[in-house]
C-alpha cells in the first residue's frame, strides 16, 4: 500500500508541475504582458518601463523559475489590478467557490442517488429508463442556457430567488441547480450499477430471508456498501465543480475563484491567472489522489501503480 | 411518501417566496442601482480612466469649468471667472464657500496642489497625456490661481472640463507605498467637492455614494435629489438585463440593439437610443509597412471608401441615433467639418478603381478589429462584394493597439471616443501627428495641425483644421465609418435624460 501511495503521490505532483509549466508558458506566448499592464494610450516608455520593473525583459525560463519558488513559499507575487498580493485575493475567494462547489455535488447526489436507486430496484423498466433520461438531460445541456432559464423563471418571472451575489443562501440555490445538474449522469449510472450489483449478492438475500422491510434491506444494507465508488466519484467530480464554476459565477456574478479567473483572463493579470491555475490543478490532483487512495485501501485489486 | 414529499416540497417554496431577499434599489429606497461588466477597484478618476469612474468622477468631484453637453460651450463651476493672459497664460477666479466632503473649504491651494500633481510625468496620472500641456500652476490668491502651459492649446478649458477633477491639497500625501518604493495614489479614499460622496467601496463589486447634503446649489450641477447612487459589476449581459427586469438594478448602458427592442416592450422599463463622442473607422496602412502594399495606391483606399454601405450598417445595425460621418473627427467636436471630400456608396466605382490601380480581381489582405464583431463583419461582407477579401483578426483590445503600433495591420477597424472632450483635437490629433497611432505618416498633416492647435481665434483654427481634414479626406488617409450610438436602459421611475458626452449625469436625475 504504502508503495503504491508513494507512486500515485509522485505522479500527482508532477501533473500539477506540468499543468503549471504550460499554463505559465501560454500565458506569455499570448500577447506582450507589459502593453496589457500599461493599457489604452500609453506612452512607449511607460510600456518599457513597465517591462523592465516586472522583469519581462528576462528569458522565460528564468520568469518561470521564479515564479515557481516563491508559490512554493505561499506568495503568488501581487495582482496587477487588485493591488494586493495574489494569495490574499484567492483565499478570500475560494471559501465562497468552496461553498458553491459542495452545494452543487450536494444538489447532485440528492438528485442522483434516489434515481439510481429507483432506477436499480426496477432495472429495464419504464422507471429507470425515465431516470435515466432525466440524468442525461443534465449533462446534455449547455449549463449557461440553464442558468439563464433558471434566472429568467425562478428570478425575473416568479420572483422566487435573488439572481446576483453571494450574501444569503439562497443565492446558491439556482448556481448549485445550474453547476450540480451536469454530473447527474455519472452518478446516477454507478449507482445504479454499484446498486444492482450489491443486490444480487448472498448477504442480502439472507436479510430479505430474515423478513427485513424492502426499505431497510435497501438503504441500510444495500446502499451503505454501494456507495463507496460514488463517494470516490464525488470527490473527484467536487474538483470538477471547483474548476468549471467560472461560467456560473460570472452569470451569477457570484465572487469566487472561477469569477477571478475570468476577471484575470481579461485583464491580463497574469500573476492572478497563474495561481489560479495552480491551486485549482492542486486541488483537484489531491481529491483525485485521495479518491484513488481510498479505493485502493478498499479494494485491495486496485492497489496496481 | 408521496404526499409527505409534496408537503415538504411545498413548504420549501413557501420559504423561498418569502425569504426572497429585497432588492435594495429603486424609488421606494431612494437609490439609483448602476451596472456595467467592469470592475472598478479604484475609486479615483486620474488612476483609473475607465468610463465607469469618469462617470463617477462627475458626481464625486468637481473640475473648474464644465462642458454643457447640450451647447458644447464651457460653463463655469469651480471656477467662476477666466481670462487668457496671451496664448500661454491663463488666469482663473474660483467659487467661494465650496467645501470637500472632509469639511475643508476649497481655495486656491487645492487646485494648485491637484494640477501641478497631475501635469508632474513623475506622478504617472492615466491619462498624463491629455494634462501634460501644463507647465505649472501659480497661486495669485486665496481665490485665484494662474495656468501657465508649456505650448498654446486652445482647447485647454474643455479638457480641463472634461477630467480636471480638484482634489484636496495633500490628498495624495498620505498614499500607501507600494512593494516596489513608489507610492499607490489610487488607494487614497475619495474625497471631493461633489454633489455625491463615496461612503462604501467593495472593490471589484460595487461602490456606494452618497447625497452631499453641503453641495453648493446655484452651480452647473445644481441641488441633486436622489439620495444614493450604488454603482455594481454584473459581468454576465443576460443577467444585467435580468437584473433590471427585477428592479435590482435600474440603470444600464451599452445594452445590445436586439436586447434593448426586446425589453423595451417592457412597460416597466424605459429605452432609448442616444449619440455618443466615439466614432468607428478604418485605418489604412499608407506607408505599406505591414508588408501588404495594396493600400498605398490612394485609388485602392477610395475604392473601400466606395465599397462600405455606411447608410445600411448604421440603420440595421448600430440604432437610430448613429449617423454616418465623412471626416476623421465627430461632427459635435468643435472645429471638425463635413465639408471634406466624400466617398458615396458605390460599389461599381470601387470596383472601376480596383481595376485601374491594377487589382481587377481584387486581393487578399489582413484586417484587425477588437470590438462589436458584428460591424466589422458587415464591412469585411461589403469589401467582399467588390473582390476585397478580408482575413479577420479579431484579438483583444491590447493586441489590436500593440499591431497597430507595430505596424502589422494593413487595414484597421478602430473605434476612438476622445475621452469625451468634444474639441477635434482630442481625435485627429491622436492619430495624424506622426505618432505610433498615426499609420499615414504625412508630415503635412502634421504641420496643418500643430499651426491649427496654435492658434487662439476659434475661427482662424477652424479654417486651418478645415484644411487638414481635406487633406485627410482627399487622400483617404481613413475611411471614417459612423458615430456610435448607445442603448440605455432604465426604470420608468427614474427622471433621466441621456447626454451625447456619455457621462450620465445621475446629479440631475430624479424619480417621477
Amino acid at each position: 500500500m504504502l508503495a503504491f501511495a508513494s507512486k500515485r503521490l509522485g505522479v500527482a505532483l508532477l501533473v500539477a508541475l506540468t499543468v503549471s509549466l504550460i499554463t505559465f508558458s501560454m500565458i506569455h506566448v499570448s500577447g506582450d504582458p507589459a502593453l496589457a499592464i500599461a493599457g489604452e494610450g500609453a506612452g512607449a516608455e511607460t510600456i518599457e518601463a513597465i517591462r523592465k520593473f516586472y522583469g519581462f525583459d528576462r528569458p522565460i525560463a528564468v520568469q518561470y523559475l521564479d515564479w515557481l519558488s516563491g508559490a512554493l513559499h505561499g506568495d503568488f507575487g501581487r495582482s496587477y489590478t487588485l493591488r494586493q498580493p495574489v494569495a490574499d485575493v484567492i483565499f478570500a475567494r475560494l471559501p465562497v467557490t468552496i461553498a458553491l462547489g459542495a452545494a452543487a455535488i450536494g444538489f447532485a447526489l440528492v438528485l442522483a442517488i434516489p434515481l439510481g436507486v429507483l432506477a436499480a430496484v426496477k432495472p429495464n423498466s419504464l422507471a429507470d429508463r425515465l431516470a435515466l433520461t432525466l440524468a442525461v438531460v443534465g449533462q446534455a445541456m449547455p449549463t449557461f442556457w440553464f442558468a439563464l432559464t433558471l434566472i429568467l423563471w425562478l428570478g425575473v418571472n416568479w420572483r422566487l430567488l435573488p439572481i446576483t451575489g453571494s450574501d444569503s443562501w439562497q443565492n446558491f440555490v439556482m448556481p448549485a441547480i445550474a453547476l450540480g445538474y451536469y454530473v447527474t449522469p455519472a452518478v446516477m449510472r454507478l449507482t445504479r450499477a454499484g446498486v444492482l450489483e450489491v443486490l444480487a449478492s448472498d448477504y442480502i438475500r439472507t436479510a430479505r430471508a430474515k423478513g427485513l422491510r424492502p426499505m431497510t434491506v435497501l438503504f441500510k444494507h444495500a446502499l451503505r456498501n454501494a456507495i463507496i465508488p460514488v463517494v470516490s466519484l464525488a470527490a473527484v467530480q467536487f474538483g470538477f465543480m471547483l474548476g468549471g464554476s467560472i461560467v456560473i459565477e460570472t452569470i451569477f456574478q457570484i465572487n469566487g475563484l472561477g469569477y477571478l479567473a475570468w476577471e484575470s483572463i481579461q485583464r491580463k493579470d497574469l500573476p492572478t491567472m497563474q495561481a489560479i491555475v495552480l491551486v485549482l490543478a492542486v486541488i483537484y490532483v489531491t481529491l483525485t489522489l485521495a479518491a484513488d487512495l481510498l479505493n485502493a485501501f478498499l479494494d485491495p485489486r486496485l492497489r496496481v501503480a | 411518501m408521496v404526499k409527505r414529499v409534496l408537503l415538504a416540497a411545498a413548504g420549501l417554496l413557501a420559504v423561498l417566496w418569502f425569504a426572497a431577499a429585497p432588492a435594495d434599489a429603486g424609488k421606494k429606497d431612494d437609490t439609483l442601482v448602476w451596472a456595467t461588466d467592469r470592475d472598478n477597484p479604484i475609486v479615483d478618476p486620474y488612476y483609473l480612466n475607465t468610463r465607469e469612474l469618469v462617470v463617477i468622477g462627475h458626481e464625486v468631484w468637481d473640475t473648474l469649468v464644465i462642458i454643457d453637453p447640450k451647447t458644447a460651450e464651457i460653463k463655469p463651476l469651480l471656477a467662476t471667472k477666466w481670462n487668457w493672459v496671451n496664448a500661454t497664460t491663463l488666469e482663473m477666479t474660483l467659487r467661494q464657500g465650496v467645501k470637500f466632503h472632509s469639511g475643508k473649504v476649497m481655495d486656491a491651494d487645492d487646485v494648485v496642489y491637484t494640477l501641478n500633481h497631475a501635469s508632474n510625468k513623475d506622478n504617472a496620472i492615466a491619462n498624463y497625456a491629455l494634462l501634460s500641456w501644463i507647465k505649472n500652476v501659480e497661486k495669485i490668491d486665496a481665490n485665484n490661481i494662474r495656468i501657465n502651459l508649456n505650448r498654446p492649446f486652445p482647447p485647454a478649458l474643455a479638457y480641463l472640463g472634461g477630467l480636471g477633477f480638484i482634489m484636496q491639497k495633500g490628498h495624495y500625501d498620505s498614499a500607501p507605498v507600494k512593494p516596489d518604493g513608489k507610492k499607490d495614489f489610487g488607494a487614497v479614499k475619495p474625497n471631493g467637492t461633489g454633489p455625491y460622496k463615496v461612503t462604501e467601496v467593495k472593490p471589484g463589486e460595487s461602490i456606494l455614494m452618497e447625497k452631499n447634503p453641503d453641495y453648493f446649489k446655484d452651480g452647473f450641477k445644481g441641488d441633486p435629489k436622489i439620495s444614493k447612487i450604488k454603482f455594481r459589476t454584473i459581468k454576465d449581459g443576460n443577467t444585467r438585463v435580468a437584473e433590471l427586469m427585477t428592479g435590482a438594478v435600474d440603470w444600464l448602458w451599452d445594452v445590445p440593439k436586439d436586447q434593448a427592442e426586446r425589453i423595451a416592450a417592457n412597460p416597466a422599463i424605459r429605452v432609448e437610443n442616444a449619440k455618443t463622442l466615439r466614432i468607428s473607422y478604418l485605418q489604412f496602412d499608407v506607408t505599406g509597412v505591414s508588408g501588404q502594399k495594396f493600400f498605398t495606391d490612394k485609388r485602392v483606399r477610395q475604392a473601400v471608401a466606395h465599397a462600405v454601405d455606411r447608410a445600411s450598417l448604421t440603420k440595421n445595425l448600430v440604432g437610430p441615433a448613429s449617423v454616418a460621418i465623412d471626416a476623421a473627427c465627430h461632427p459635435d467636436q468643435f472645429a471638425c467639418s463635413s465639408d471634406v471630400a466624400k466617398y458615396p456608396y458605390d460599389p461599381a466605382k470601387a470596383k472601376a478603381l480596383l481595376k485601374e490601380a491594377g487589382y481587377p480581381d481584387g486581393f487578399e489582405f489582413d484586417l484587425y478589429a477588437y470590438r462589436d464583431r458584428e460591424y466589422t463583419e458587415a464591412v469585411i461582407g461589403d469589401l467582399a462584394k467588390v473582390g476585397l477579401r478580408a482575413k479577420l483578426n479579431y484579438v483583444q483590445y491590447t493586441a489590436y493597439v500593440e499591431n497597430v503600433h507595430k505596424g502589422r495591420t494593413p487595414l484597421a477597424h478602430g473605434t476612438w471616443g476622445s475621452n469625451s472632450v468634444p474639441d477635434v483635437s482630442a481625435c485627429t490629433g491622436q492619430f495624424f501627428l506622426l505618432g505610433p497611432d498615426d499609420l499615414a505618416k504625412d508630415a503635412e498633416v502634421k504641420a496643418l495641425i500643430d499651426e491649427a492647435d496654435s492658434l487662439t481665434d476659434p475661427d482662424k483654427r477652424k479654417a486651418v483644421w478645415q484644411k487638414a481634414l481635406g487633406r485627410i479626406a482627399a487622400e483617404a488617409y481613413w475611411v471614417p465609418l459612423f458615430t456610435y450610438a448607445k442603448y440605455y436602459a432604465y426604470s420608468k421611475d427614474l427622471d433621466f435624460t441621456p447626454t451625447s458626452d456619455e457621462i450620465p449625469q445621475f446629479f440631475a436625475a430624479k424619480w417621477k
